[in-house]
């Protein structure tokens, strides 16, 4: 394999800190490989399907449905006051997944299946490295 | 590598600390104690002399300001001068230098060679372990948004009720075993009985997972030596050998693996150890598998072959994983009562089955146990080593 080649230069590098500065910008993106057509989320330098290295940004429906989660009740100190919260992982269009916090659903009423929303207007920003504007999952 | 069965390396001595609180200790210090006792199993060994490279799994330097595990081990236990890396795989990093171990053997540039793991944790507050260990998940997507370790296998757990009706009584019967395997081992960090229904009653870390779901945060270390298999009766008339060695990665995010209620690299590896080894699942007799939570160890029964996808809950329902079962695992205690000083793990595993395998198991003995296989994973499951052993013929 090549090295990889961030193509579509001036286009956005397709990296994980370019994916957070979208969400910044209010929009959520992934890579589509122009070889095979399968959508990424994280972008990363190498399709995990055929090998290709060629990628292009692609808009994603904010529409998310639950895949499983859990409610943690022992955390870092830096999520200490959030306890008890859930987390869980999602399924977007396309197929891709990502993991996040739940927010705005009764620990009770979570349900493997249910539809929610990845949000990220409303969400926390760290004032450290990496300074990224973080998303979380929301009722429809 | 078609081995048939053939020994790729010989265990010649084995040692482990007792695992649990060693207030005073540093860890370097309580892998002094793992080292002795495997000299001490090994009298017709020389260290200075005949020990060539030694690997070391360690997961983190954050809990003890301590890296370079490597030759600080090599150095505090009389062994200066002698080539010593540490291998990092998270929970899986001695199950790893096992591994390793056995490359340099094979590759003929280290006749004897001593693998070990340690990890000193108990000094540190919940919190901070929880943060220490959670650094061996990914970072931009699973780490930043607040998810820990518990919480990986408790979205394992979640996806596995949901998908094949196992329940937390499964979990709870699993925890209760190996804490009553655990109350045989004069080593384990926790000899005590305990209850399903206590299980049941304890309080949630992340649901469905309860803190007796959970391993042990622990202080501990173990070594094993290994030398090839043609030398092994220079040293010991009861060598145990490695006839299998697999190790696999997966995604590191969880959220990107194909499977939530399996680890491929499980699959992975075990695969490419029983083929090595030229057994079946239903051939191995005893298992340590890594239960760093009661459902990774039901996991694991299904990834490993020792029944089918979706049965882990009825294997653990018949009896046939407990101590005179048909296949006991983790007689040990394993993680959640032996203890899980993550660096550790892998090779306290291995000198589970060394005990096992040479008859020195006493009350927790299997009896004619002559194959097993030990089962390490880091993180949530990006890596995993399995190993198989076979008693001496
Ligand atoms: C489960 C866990 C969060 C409990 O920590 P905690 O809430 O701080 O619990 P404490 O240390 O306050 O202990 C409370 C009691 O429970 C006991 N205890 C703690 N952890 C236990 C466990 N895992 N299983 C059984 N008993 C446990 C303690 O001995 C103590 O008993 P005592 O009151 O009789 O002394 C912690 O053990 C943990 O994080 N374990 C998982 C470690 C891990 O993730 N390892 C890596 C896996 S990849
Ligand atoms: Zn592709």
């Amino acid at each position: 394999m090549t090295t990889p080649t961030y193509v579509n230069t001036p286009v956005e590098p397709f990296t994980i800190e370019q994916f957070y500065k979208f969400l910044e910008q209010g929009k959520l993106m992934g890579g589509i490989c122009q070889k095979c057509k399968k959508v990424h989320l994280p972008p990363r330098p190498y399709c995990d399907k055929c090998g290709a290295d060629k990628f292009s940004w692609l808009n994603i429906s904010s529409k998310a449905k639950l895949l499983t989660y859990t409610i943690i009740n022992v955390a870092p100190q830096q999520f200490q006051n959030l306890t008890p919260y859930a987390v869980g992982i999602v399924e977007l269009a396309g197929g891709v997944r990502i993991p996040g916090m739940i927010q705005g659903v009764p620990h009770d009423q979570l349900k493997i299946g249910m539809n929610l929303q990845v949000d990220f207007g409303t969400c926390s920003q760290p004032q450290q490295w990496p300074s990224w504007q973080r998303y979380c999952f929301k009722p429809l | 590598m078609g081995l048939n069965g053939k020994p790729l390396v010989s265990i010649i001595g084995a040692g482990m600390s007792k695992f649990g609180k060693h207030d005073g200790l540093l860890g370097r210090e309580i892998f002094g104690l793992a080292a002795t006792e495997a000299f001490s199993r090994c009298p017709k060994l020389d260290p200075k002399q005949d020990v060539k490279a030694m690997f070391i799994g360690h997961m983190g330097e954050s809990y003890e300001h301590q890296g370079h595990m490597g030759a600080t081990i090599a150095d505090w236990i009389g062994l200066r001068g002698v080539a010593a890396t540490r291998v990092e795989a998270a929970c899986g990093s001695s199950g790893a230098a096992l591994r390793t171990g056995i490359y340099a053997v094979l590759s003929g540039l280290s006749d004897v060679v001593i693998v070990g793991g340690v990890e000193k944790m108990t000094h540190r507050t919940t919190a901070e372990v929880t943060e220490y260990l959670a650094m061996a998940a990914d970072y931009p997507f699973e780490q930043f948004h607040g998810i820990t370790f518990p919480g990986l296998f408790a979205m394992m757990a979640t996806a596995h009720m949901n998908a094949y009706g196992t329940t937390e009584q499964h979990l709870a019967k699993i925890a209760s075993k190996n804490h009553h395997h655990g109350a045989l081992n004069p080593k384990a960090h926790m000899q005590k009985e305990v209850p399903v229904e206590t299980v049941m009653g304890s309080k949630y870390v992340a649901w469905p997972l309860k803190l007796y779901d959970c391993s042990l945060i622990s202080d501990g270390a173990s070594c094993i030596i290994l030398t090839k298999p043609e030398l092994a009766a220079k040293y010991t008339d009861q060598p145990v050998h490695i006839v299998g060695s697999g190790q696999a990665t997966d995604a590191i995010g969880l959220y990107e693996r194909d499977s939530l209620t399996s680890l491929q690299s499980t699959k992975l590896a075990s695969k490419a150890a029983y083929e090595m080894a030229n057994i079946k699942p239903e051939q191995v007799n005893l298992a340590e598998v890594h239960d760093c939570f009661t459902i990774a160890e039901l996991i694991a029964y299904e990834d490993l072959g020792f029944c089918a996808l979706g049965e882990g809950g009825k294997l653990v329902d018949s009896g046939a994983t407990s101590l005179g079962g048909a296949i006991p695992v983790n007689t040990s205690g394993g993680l959640k009562s032996k203890g899980h000083p993550v660096g550790a793990t892998g090779t306290a595993q291995a000198y589970e089955m060394y005990l096992q395998l040479t008859d020195q198991a006493d009350k927790r003995q299997v009896k004619d146990a002559k194959v097993g296989l030990t089962h390490n994973i880091g993180g949530s499951g990006a890596t995993a080593a399995v190993h198989i052993y076979r008693r001496d013929q």
